[in-house]
């Protein structure tokens, strides 16, 4: 057997060396650990909570516990909207969530599947304490005064036979008494229970439960909920709304990234939306064109400038740079607000071409708020992104090749397109994916030069995000267009391959 | 679980981000949010600097009031609210009090009581619209016109908007459906009290977008209340709506070839509202500065840089000179009698109803 080798401090030369390697690998994730934690935390976290947001549908559950639980016995294809105990359990649920001030929130949310539902649950919620549930309060206080004894109702749920026997009464008590204490901070033993509640014990007194201190439920007038509802707006009695409702009662969702491809959910399925509600997918077609078109247009203006830029003596081309750095530091906005000056009717350009007779005063061209300033303003904004990446690959290129190949007799064409062009194209990929990705995700730039017609998808994610506050539907555009950026890049890596983007010598 | 992970992680965050900024909000510091430009020059003006002035508060103005709504639920859902004060036009203070994102106010504890002595609840009176609401001014929208482009024949109401005959050239109009939708029904033969009625029906609404069809190409939509004026200055649009207040610094102060129309104008309010969840000592200093900033006084001063009406009645007897280029200002007030002949009542309760359901269908319609 052959001898070990040993280390000076008298260990195995093996294990020494496995313990130097990792104590090295351990001090190289230190050095990379702070700007690691740096991306995760603030990074990558914030982001994966955004996009969390495209599936998650929490709210209906969470608002309309009850109501969610009652309406799975409802058949959503009977074309009639549910019976009087779905609406007892939206009664209830409304109520505590008219007093947390969650309802308009979900009636909001709601909204965004079915129009109408928003001020439904709105107007819903500033009658619902005027229902005439207290003919229930009233009859059972008057049946026995420990009805209305806090401290009584107290005792009671705290019974836990009591409570497996009244399990409305019970849910809704313990609703009521968790609303008490966090929304109005007061203690539930000092104040009698809300109408809902009586309610609640109502119809576990007509349903034949055994109630605490006997009352003859049958003498009490019923008052029909559904009623009391459809007498605040008919469309309670919409089969339609309870559809969305029941659709939406899961904690995750589809929807939102239905309704980002103009698909809905309808009562048969996913189905399209109606036509004059379909934008997203005109949008995105939309984005990915105009994104291409503005790559294009600087790689052709670039290009030349590039090479300008690099064959130039160093004195002029850095002069030169000059050009091209001055506006790549200028703020955005001024940059943009300049062509707004320039493009406009009344704008320089105009007055130039109508100066020269190019164009007739009353048909002056219309060159911003469409497409047309889209393109141009980003094509300016972005031609910097461009330009240097070219240039620092062209720099590399020794001009030798060139007169190597015309001394072989090849014609300035031939020996730019085969010799010089092949040896450019590191660059012109590395600005093309920095001009592309940038410009797909461009909003400041179309909002204020686009008018309708040269927006981008992400203007309607601004827009969800900032105003109509629809940040499930923000998120999920969100979501495919990430996605469709790393579909291009992994086309791109296949087609030409991430290996032969430049962004330097 | 891991979305329980990222959640806890995130919540970490905001956690440090809020003792952070716990240590960073200076006791003796409020935030106050409001639109930026002359609107909030007026406020600096009139509130702020005496405010600080007589209690030595640093006040830190911050000019986001144009999403208030989504920061203010953004803020409420991470726990740390960093604005102390906020102005809101009053629908969105009707909706930042349905959900809870507002502090509900009494006016008569909280608010200073008039001049004359009349309660705050009555001389604020129908302007206080919301339980929230603090209402500071009356502004209204309405349609200004350049004076040399429309030749002899200069416009006298609302509808030349959609006359593209007799008033060729481009228009803009507010990128939201607001406004829009109610003028185009006054113009396509509805009457003034039953627009509304009209509106709430799907045939109401398209006939409205029927009407906002003929002129949807000859429109540039705006977003911000300095781009019509800007539009107007250029000479880029015929027409456009804006509010009163920025007509009037284009007309008086740059002098501009621009006149405005007064017909169905459109009254809005715009005040202040504090949101929940601030701490006990910057929610007192919060009420301790409105009902400072929302006196008869203080109102009063505020119309002398900006021509919006002050809300309050005892102020407009009060209502004097501009501060620099000493002209009346009570005939510039939306309020002013001769102004207010033909106005068009603005129904804050029905638009907060209805604010979803159109919004959507006005974006959809103007992205095809």
């Amino acid at each position: 057997m052959a001898e070990q080798m040993m280390a000076a401090d008298g260990r195995p030369l093996k294990a020494s060396l496995n313990r130097a390697l990792r104590r090295q690998k351990i001090r190289a994730l230190a050095l990379i650990a702070p700007l690691l934690l740096f991306i995760l935390i603030s990074f990558v976290m914030p982001i994966a909570d955004m996009l969390f947001r495209s599936v998650e549908n929490e709210i209906v559950e969470n608002t309309l516990p009850r109501t969610v639980v009652a309406l799975q016995d409802w058949d959503a294809t009977s074309g009639e909207a549910p019976d009087e105990p779905v609406f007892n359990a939206l009664y209830t649920d409304m109520a505590l969530a008219v007093e947390y001030k969650s309802h308009t929130r979900l009636g909001s949310r709601l909204n965004y599947e079915t129009t109408g539902i928003s001020s439904l649950f709105r107007k819903s919620g500033r009658r619902i304490s005027r229902f005439d549930t207290d003919a229930y309060t009233d009859a059972f206080t008057a049946a026995d005064p420990a009805y209305a004894d806090p401290v009584q109702w107290a005792a009671w749920m705290d019974d836990d036979a009591l409570r497996a026997k009244l399990p409305l009464t019970t849910s809704a008590y313990d609703g009521w008494e968790k609303m008490i204490v966090e929304a109005e901070g007061d203690v539930p033993t000092e104040e009698q229970p809300w109408d809902f509640v009586y309610t609640a014990l109502y119809n576990d007194g007509v349903n034949g439960a055994e109630l605490p201190i006997a009352v003859d439920v049958s003498q009490i007038e019923p008052v029909s909920i559904r009623a009391q509802f459809s007498d605040v707006d008919d469309d309670w009695l919409d089969p339609d709304v309870w559809q969305t409702i029941k659709t939406y009662s899961p904690t995750y969702t589809n929807g939102y990234f239905l309704n980002s491809v103009d698909l809905m959910k309808g009562a048969e399925g996913v189905e399209q939306r109606p036509e004059n509600e379909r934008i997203y997918i005109v949008l995105f077609i939309r984005t990915m064109i105009m994104s291409l078109s503005i790559m294009g247009m600087c790689v052709l203006l670039g290009y030349p400038i590039a090479w300008l830029l690099a064959n130039l003596s160093a004195r002029t081309a850095n002069l030169l740079m000059i050009l091209v750095l001055l506006p790549f530091w200028t703020s955005l906005l001024v940059r943009t607000s300049a062509w707004k000056v320039l493009l406009q009717q009344q704008g320089v350009i105009n007055d130039v071409l109508v100066w020269i007779g190019i164009v007739a005063d009353d048909n002056r061209l219309e060159l911003i708020n469409n497409q047309t300033g889209t393109i141009i303003a980003m094509t300016h904004i972005l031609l910097p992104f461009m330009i240097l990446p070219l240039y620092s690959v062209m720099k590399t290129i020794p001009p030798s090749y060139l007169r190597a190949a015309k001394s072989l007799g090849a014609t300035n064409w031939t020996a730019f397109w085969r010799v010089y062009f092949p040896q450019s194209v590191p660059g012109i990929g590395a600005g093309c994916i920095l001009v592309f990705i940038l410009a797909i995700g461009y909003y400041i730039t179309p909002e204020l030069v686009g008018g309708t017609k040269g927006v981008f998808i992400s203007n309607r994610i601004a827009y969800h995000i900032s105003s109509s506050l629809n940040w499930g539907l923000a998120a999920a555009l969100g979501t495919i267009l990430l996605a469709i950026v790393m579909a291009l890049y992994w086309a791109y890596d296949k087609i030409v391959g991430i290996d032969n983007v430049k962004l330097g010598g | 679980m891991k979305i329980t992970m990222k959640l806890m992680a995130t919540s970490c965050l905001t956690l440090t981000a809020a003792m952070a900024n716990a240590d960073g909000h200076m006791a003796n510091e409020m935030t106050i949010v409001s639109w930026g430009g002359a609107y909030s020059a007026s406020q600096q003006a009139a509130y702020h600097d005496p405010y600080a002035e007589k209690t030595g508060v640093n006040i830190i103005n911050d000019e986001s009031s144009a999403e208030a709504v989504a920061k203010l639920r953004a803020m409420n859902e991470a726990g740390n609210v960093t604005w102390d004060v906020v102005d809101v036009v009053a629908s969105d203070a009707i909706r930042l009090c349905d959900e809870g994102l507002a502090l509900e106010i009494d006016a008569d504890t909280q608010l200073a009581d008039g001049d004359d002595g009349s309660k705050a609840s009555d001389d604020f009176g129908d302007l206080l619209v919301s339980d929230c609401f603090i209402p500071q001014i009356v502004y209204s929208t309405t349609v200004g016109y350049r004076s040399d482009m429309v030749g002899d024949n200069a416009p006298t109401e609302i509808c030349a908007l959609f006359d593209t005959e007799t008033y060729p050239g481009k228009r803009s109009l507010e990128k939201r459906p607001i406004n829009n939708m109610e003028w185009a029904l006054l113009c396509d033969g509805v009457a003034k009290d039953d627009v509304y009625d009209v509106l709430e029906t799907e045939e109401g609404q398209a006939q409205a977008f029927a009407k906002l069809d003929t002129i949807k190409d000859d429109t540039i939509w705006w977003s911000a209340g300095a781009d019509t004026p800007q539009l107007l200055a250029d000479g880029e649009v015929v027409m456009g709506s804006t509010y009163n207040g920025r007509l009037f610094a284009l007309i008086e102060e740059q002098k501009q070839p621009v006149a405005m129309l007064w017909d169905a104008q459109v009254f809005d309010l715009d005040g202040w509202i504090i949101p929940t969840g601030l701490s006990p000592e910057r929610e007192a200093r919060a009420l301790d500065y409105v009902m400072f900033a929302t006196d008869t006084q203080r109102l009063a001063d505020q119309a002398k840089y900006i021509s919006y009406g002050p809300a309050r009645k005892s102020s407009a007897p009060l209502v004097g000179k501009h501060a620099e280029l000493g002209i009346e200002m009570a005939p510039h007030m939306p309020t002013d009698p001769e102004n207010a002949k033909n106005t068009f009542l603005y129904n804050y309760e029905w638009w907060a109803d209805y604010r979803d359901d159109l919004d959507a269908k006005f974006q959809a319609w103007l992205s095809q």
